[in-house]
């Protein structure tokens, strides 16, 4: 296999050297992947650049609609049983065809990689997968299974023959990275380079570009800088501090899009006496006033989204009244961004008892979010002018979030106010509902990331009952219902901004952003 | 000598191990890896099973207990985020820090030594004082900002030397080298001036102190006025007895040069050591900060072995058994 | 310590014996006109951050007043204020002049404190292990390597995971990192002083060990710890900018002049030049500034060096 590799590299040379080197691409990227192998770890980059080599049974479009991927066509045949038909002559990159019998490897070996950090069994628990014929399988379920097309969106199938008994290390070398996608692997030298050639006999066509170079540079304004010198044929990550050069610069040309993550706010609703909430002079307090929905909603009226999204994005964001924007399934038409009102919020505070105000800090991290630390900041400056004094701390994300979520006494978040992100990865509204705002609770897998602890039974049936339902129109109303009890009547979070992501390419090339903020050469499109 | 730098060794086995106990503890208080390896869509039964994967579930000690166990077998332990032997993933890395490094202390002797003999033996003159003066900036604004200048200027404004990143890499004595091809040398050249400002600076001034205080020396007048040469009294003379600030410094400098070269390779994408350690204490993968922070201290206690074997090799005066701690 | 080196001071330079040490020390000291320059430069630098609140146009600490609705404004526009920004504002909407004011202060204090704490410590360790030698010697370098091999940034993590944010946690984070530097430095030099004449000739007068090693030793061996330790300050200067950098610093809405700079960084190419060039600038002039002064009393001070 490493033969052929090689092969393909010398060729890539020859052809660069006869002067075609106009359909290589170089990609100047924030994060690298952590590795080559699609199912040792659930990580934004993985499940982007591997999506070059290797395939889903359903693939998301740019705006994370669902499309037909490896598979033709998927129902349910009774209440527990999906059936997913197989695209027919489809080879792997080592030639041979795809069949029924690599889903059902995949669907075993995913959840089994050892040492993996973070397994696809999120994704692949309780289900079962039988082989019927070469192109039909059916996965089977305890319970009826509404998630199952967009969870099948997650997992990247991998060819049996070639990954039977493969270590991660395998895939890593190049040796089991046997895809059926429109690119093969070459190499990935960490923090250095990954390279992808094309794939001539790929289903769908033949792809674009002869050759994908990723560039790993970490460093924001050294990647505008590699942009900038024509090191590279395109960035993402483009930050918003300089996107106002940027497009009045004729080097470069900017694509944008929104994201699937929303930014917001946690307010401890479980203690009485929440740690970082005190009077006005700083002093603690017995009682803790963010239990107060009058309280959270006058907070959420001090915010003013539209200058957070000006002053501190640039511009570059769009403000969010629930978790997820209009074109993702469960969007609730009702909730609009909540409108910067600083008198109403006084008189809230006075009806609520806290008219004289309280103090509060603000805690974030400041290396995770697009802006998250001056983000923190901006909201300090709001509150504080609106009789909250506010102090700011902010951290790495390693720090961060081990104390947000489990840093106080028996493992309970340890802050009172936090700021904090949510991304959509299967592109619907009931996992961050699950997690973010239903009741915490262990066993039942709720509330894992409820930083908050914002619980209201109410809101826990809605969602309970959404993810039972096959039925898309009757889900979509009960999830909407679910947001507008959790964020509409409780303000169980402070919803601020759905980020916007920033591509910038050469002149002649365009990215269809995508809102999963994934950077695929698939998704350039040369424009004249 | 040889039971000197035996002592010196086993000193140094203590030492590494009071390193892996730090460092096992510092990364306990700092944070725990799961909350930057886990996919925030996991629920809690899938964050318990990672725990578990990982070795995470048992208790800080016993933890410790095992990874003692392992290293004395030789296994440092596998990174988190790759799955990796730690130790691998660091020596990968090492050819691209060490031809900084190299590059870097090249810069700083050749240039500052002589300039600050210079300055020592001029100290009135315009060139003296504008090299004293000129040595401040070196040291005055983070590198991470020059860095930055740098690449502003050279690359994006004159286009004359790449942003960033290593060229290809051809093998050279069985590593991964990139200084072989003009490519290579134009892509150092950025990085390794930037990692050098500091201590080229220094260097200017530690020599043009000791010369100045050298040249004063009864010695010097003796060989004066014996009629040595005045290239001879500079180059043999004088300089033999600037070098030991010079050397104690920049063995300390070319130790945190390689292992802390953090700033510069992550501004300028260079794919060294330094953004191996600092992208894993970003992600706490702890096997590969144990690991990278033990073998440096032991390079650390090797330089300063070789530091004090020199400071006997350029002074009689210091014996071997006063340094021999 | 003027006193101490004073006293093996040889002067040379045949200047009327009547001036007391001090006024020889001054007047040696404005022989060189870059370094009274330089001194004057400290002077500015020292005056503006202890008065910083009374001559800063805004305070730029105080949330209730700082508003992102002036951010990013050019040189001499007007805030909503009232008050004009004479260098501009940056991305938060602080006023850069009073920033910088109120930045200085708060980076001078934490380079100089934690550069003296750090100093202290390292030079007393330092000449220990070398005048002692042997065990001491052993025990004390080889704490000093650990020391050396352990990244800043480890140090002021765990300090911000255990402690929190703030100056103090920065200081001490500091001196932690730098301690060690000087303690290297002094030991080397020492080494060489040690088997010198005149330290075995105070032995056989039986002076106390404190009386050799801090009256003998040390001022010959400050040469080359002078030079460090100028460095050194700026050095922890930079350091602070670069733990800003990291997300590791102080708090971002009390900036330093580390934080205005790594928060200058971001802006590098953004064309908005006033936020990341003019807290550059305040650096290197106090950091000149300081060296140059640095440099002279190195000269001034050093009891072996004929002027």
């Amino acid at each position: 296999m490493r033969k052929t590799f090689t092969a393909f590299v010398a060729g890539a040379a020859l052809l660069a050297a006869a002067g075609v080197s106009a359909q290589e691409i170089r990609i100047g990227i924030a994060q690298e992947p952590s590795s080559i192998d699609p199912h040792y770890h659930n990580l934004g980059p993985n499940n982007g650049f591997l999506s070059h080599v290797y395939e889903r049974l359903v693939q998301q479009d740019s705006k994370q609609r669902l499309k037909p991927g490896l598979a033709v066509s998927w129902k349910p045949i009774s209440e527990t049983v999906w059936e997913f038909k197989l695209r027919k002559g489809v080879k792997w990159h080592d030639g041979s065809p795809f069949t029924a019998d690599d889903v059902v490897f995949t669907a075993t070996r995913a959840v089994n990689v050892p040492n993996s950090p973070s397994s696809f069994g999120t994704y692949l628990k309780g289900k079962t997968f039988k082989k019927v014929d070469d192109y039909t399988v059916h996965v089977s379920t305890k319970d009826p299974y509404p998630l199952m097309a967009t969870e099948m969106s997650t997992i990247l199938i991998i060819s049996k023959k070639a990954a039977e008994g493969a270590q991660t290390k395998d895939f890593n070398l190049g040796k089991a990275a046997i895809g059926t996608g429109p690119y093969k692997f070459v190499k990935w030298q960490k923090g250095d380079i990954v390279e992808f050639v094309r794939n001539d006999d790929y289903w769908g066509g033949k792809p674009k570009w002869s050759k994908i170079v990723l560039k790993p540079i970490s460093s924001a304004p050294t990647r505008v800088a590699a942009m900038l010198a024509g090191d590279v044929d395109m960035i993402d990550g483009v930050p918003t501090a300089d996107i106002e050069t940027l497009k009045k610069n004729s080097k470069v040309k900017l694509s944008q899009g929104i994201s699937n993550r929303v930014i917001y706010l946690h307010m401890d609703q479980q203690r009485d006496k929440s740690p970082f909430v005190t009077d006005k002079n700083g002093n603690p307090m017995d009682k803790n006033p963010l239990k107060d929905v009058r309280v959270r909603k006058a907070i959420s009226m001090m915010i003013n989204r539209p200058a957070i999204v000006e002053r501190v994005m640039e511009g570059v964001a769009i403000p969010a009244g629930q978790l997820v924007s209009e074109t993702f399934f469960g969007h609730t038409p009702n909730l609009k961004s909540e409108k910067y009102d600083p008198a109403a919020a006084k008189k809230l505070l006075k009806e609520a008892g806290w008219g004289d105000g309280f103090g509060l800090t603000i805690h974030g991290p400041n290396n995770r979010y697009i802006n998250d630390s001056k983000i923190c900041e901006a909201i300090a400056q709001m509150l504080t002018r609106g009789g909250i004094p506010t102090k700011v701390v902010t951290m790495p994300k390693n720090v961060y979030f081990k104390r947000a979520s489990r840093g106080g006494p028996d493992k309970s978040p340890e802050f009172s106010f936090i700021l904090v992100g949510w991304g959509s990865g299967t592109g619907e509204a009931s996992s961050p509902l699950k997690s973010l705002l239903t009741t915490y609770d262990k066993s039942k897998g709720h509330g894992a990331s409820n930083r908050g602890r914002h619980s209201n039974p109410k809101m826990d049936a809605l969602v309970v009952k959404a993810l039972a339902t096959v039925d898309d129109e009757k889900r979509r109303t009960l999830l909407q219902q679910a947001t507008e009890v959790g964020i509409g009547e409780d303000q169980g979070i402070i919803p601020l901004h759905y980020q916007v992501n920033t591509w910038a390419t050469r002149p002649g090339l365009r990215y269809d952003a995508r809102t999963d903020e994934r950077t695929l050469a698939m998704d350039i499109q040369v424009v004249k | 000598m040889s039971v000197f730098i035996i002592r010196r060794l086993l000193q140094s086995v203590v030492v590494i191990w009071v390193m892996s106990l730090l460092v096992f503890g510092g990364v306990y208080l700092i944070g725990d890896p799961i909350d930057m390896l886990i996919n925030p869509e996991a629920d809690q039964e899938d964050i318990d099973a990672a725990i578990r994967a990982l070795g995470l579930d048992k208790p800080i000690h016993e933890q410790y207990w095992f990874f003692l166990i392992n290293a004395l077998k030789g296994d440092l332990g596998s990174s988190f985020i790759f799955n990796e032997p730690a130790l691998q993933l660091i020596l990968a890395r090492m050819p691209a820090t060490m031809e900084l490094a190299f590059a870097s202390l090249f810069i700083s002797i050749f240039f500052g030594i002589p300039l600050g003999m210079w300055a020592g033996l001029h100290p009135e003159s315009i060139a003296g004082r504008s090299i004293m003066t000129g040595s401040i900036l070196g040291f005055s604004l983070p590198s991470f900002w020059v860095g930055i200048m740098f690449i502003m200027f050279f690359a994006v404004i004159l286009g004359v030397l790449p942003s960033g990143g290593r060229a290809e890499t051809t093998e050279f004595l069985g590593m991964q080298v990139s200084f072989l091809s003009w490519d290579g040398l134009s892509h150092i050249l950025l990085p390794a001036v930037n990692l050098a400002l500091f201590k080229l600076s220094l260097v200017i001034r530690l020599s043009r102190a000791g010369t100045q205080e050298v040249i004063h020396q009864d010695y010097i007048k003796f060989a004066r006025a014996k009629g040595v040469s005045e290239k001879r009294v500079i180059l043999v003379h004088v300089l033999k007895n600037i070098l030991i600030p010079v050397v104690t410094i920049l063995g300390l400098e070319f130790g945190s040069v390689i292992a802390f070269a953090v700033v510069t390779e992550t501004v300028f994408a260079w794919p060294g050591m330094g953004k191996l350690i600092i992208e894993s204490i970003d992600q706490l993968d702890r096997p590969v900060i144990v690991a990278y922070l033990m073998i440096i201290v032991f390079m650390f206690i090797v330089i300063n072995l070789v530091v004090d074997i020199l400071y006997s090799v350029l002074d009689p005066r210091v014996r071997l058994q006063d340094v021999k701690a | 310590m003027t006193a101490t080196i004073s006293e093996t001071l040889v002067d040379p330079t045949g200047k009327p014996a009547d001036l007391s040490p001090f006024q020889r020390f001054v007047s040696d000291f404005c022989e060189s006109k870059v370094a009274v320059a330089g001194a004057i430069g400290v002077l500015i630098v020292a005056l503006i951050a202890v008065f910083a609140p009374w001559i800063s146009p805004t305070n730029p600490y105080d949330l209730a007043t700082v508003d992102i609705m002036d951010s990013r404004l050019a040189p001499g526009k007007q805030m909503m204020s009232g008050v004009t920004a004479v260098v501009g504002t940056d991305g938060m909407g602080r006023d850069m002049l009073s920033s910088m004011f109120y930045g200085l202060r708060i980076s001078l204090t934490v380079g100089a404190m934690s550069g003296f704490i750090a100093l202290m410590v390292g030079v007393c360790v330092g000449l220990t292990a070398a005048y002692f030698g042997g065990r001491v010697d052993t025990l004390i370098m080889r704490v000093v390597d650990l020391q050396l091999s352990f990244p800043a940034i480890l140090i002021a993590l765990v300090l911000l995971a255990t402690l929190g944010k703030g100056v103090d946690k920065i200081i001490i984070a500091l001196i932690v990192v730098q301690w060690a530097y000087f303690a290297r430095t002094v030991r080397g030099t020492a080494l060489v002083e040690r088997r010198k004449e005149y330290i075995e000739a105070a032995a056989c007068l039986a002076l106390s060990h404190r009386r050799i090693v801090f009256k003998h030793l040390l001022p010959n061996c400050l040469p080359p710890l002078i030079v460090v330790g100028t460095v050194q300050i700026a050095n922890a200067i930079s350091l602070e900018a670069t733990l800003s950098f990291l997300g590791i610093g102080l708090p971002v809405t009390e900036p330093s002049l580390g934080l205005l700079i790594s928060n200058g960084f971001e802006y590098m190419l953004s064309g908005k030049y006033w936020i990341s060039i003019y807290p550059g600038i305040v650096l290197l002039f106090t950091i000149v500034s300081i060296n140059l002064v640095g440099d002279r009393l190195r000269d001034v001070l050093n009891p072996r060096l004929e002027r």
